[in-house]
């Protein structure tokens, strides 16, 4: 155990980073896919944070990762409106029936 | 241990584990209650980072927003036989399998540097330039103020004191940059969650006219 350094939060975030990877690859529910990018944007956040706490990057970590809450906000919006045009077209959300653009 | 350790491993865990029950997990509306346990835990984690803003910033729009974006879209989709679409057991063997060794991977990389001395060894001069920081910069939490500055373009909290002379640079430019980013996607989500609903009316305009 010990005291709390910074390869703990690296640990997290790596964990929550492979869970969303996994997540995104496995899942064949388009909403469930979306999950899968923001746990991994979660997870590079986490150590972004911890990076500006224990090393020389101080401030700039966390405006980074300010901007990466803001940008993942943005994918979720357009990728949401995807998501509804699909269900809108193939009356499912399973993304296994997006194979049309075959080529 | 502390009450910082206790608190770090609670939420941890529960990061974690959300985490991984997001995974495993097949129901869609489950899914996304543990992912908000997962975000709001690495909230708390954040606030133990001394990131208030940043914490902050990820309960509201994160928890308060985005996941909130996801249910709409979970409510608007998932209809009845669509509630479940089971992953195959073969892809999860194999997902599992990937994950597992992609894990392994990242946590040989992480143990592997001597993260002590990167501080030390990423230029000339960051011993004595984090001395200057501490004397001025008292790390513990209330970053609201100086996160401000640098999306101004302003870094009083890297300049006063600094050994060197030159200015640091700021963030004004991805700042604005994001605001403008920000209105494309407002005007795209809007056109695309409009676009079939105009077909329709093309459609019917040509077939009855």
């Amino acid at each position: 155990m010990g005291a709390i350094g910074l390869k703990h939060y690296l640990v997290v975030g790596a964990v929550m980073f492979v869970c969303g990877v996994v997540c995104m690859a496995t899942k064949r529910n388009g909403i469930g896919v979306l999950m899968g990018v923001e746990l991994v944007l979660n997870g590079a956040n986490i150590n972004f944070v911890a990076f500006s706490q224990y090393t020389a990057l101080q401030l700039d970590g966390q405006v980074m990762a300010l901007f990466v809450i803001v940008l993942a906000a943005a994918e979720a919006a357009i990728a949401l409106a995807i998501a509804l045009n699909f269900y809108n077209n193939h009356l499912t959300i399973d993304v296994d029936r997006g194979d049309e653009l075959q080529g | 241990m502390t009450a910082k350790e206790l608190l770090f491993w609670m939420f941890a865990l529960v990061a974690c584990g959300g985490s991984i029950a997001v995974v495993v997990s097949q129901n869609i509306v489950r899914m996304a209650f543990y992912l908000i346990m997962a975000l709001g835990s690495v909230a708390a984690l954040f606030f133990l980072l001394n990131a208030d803003f940043v914490a902050a910033t990820q309960l509201l729009i994160y928890v308060g927003g985005t996941v909130v974006l996801l249910v709409f879209g979970v409510m608007l989709t998932a209809s009845g036989p669509y509630l479940k679409i089971k992953t195959s057991p073969a892809d999860g063997v194999l997902g599992a399998g990937v994950g597992v060794l992609f894990l392994a991977m990242i946590l040989a990389t992480v143990y592997r540097v001597d993260w002590g001395n990167t501080a030390t060894r990423a230029g000339a001069g960051i011993a004595a330039y984090d001395a200057s920081i501490a004397s001025n910069y008292p790390p513990e939490g209330n970053t609201a103020r100086p996160l401000g500055w640098a999306l101004l373009g302003v870094r009083p909290d890297k300049d006063l004191g600094s050994l060197t002379g030159e200015l640091s640079t700021g963030y004004l430019l991805v700042f604005e940059i994001a605001s403008v980013h920000l209105l494309v996607v407002l005007i795209g989500a809007a056109y695309l969650a409009r676009a079939k609903r105009r077909i329709d009316a093309d459609a019917n305009e040509k077939g009855t006219g």
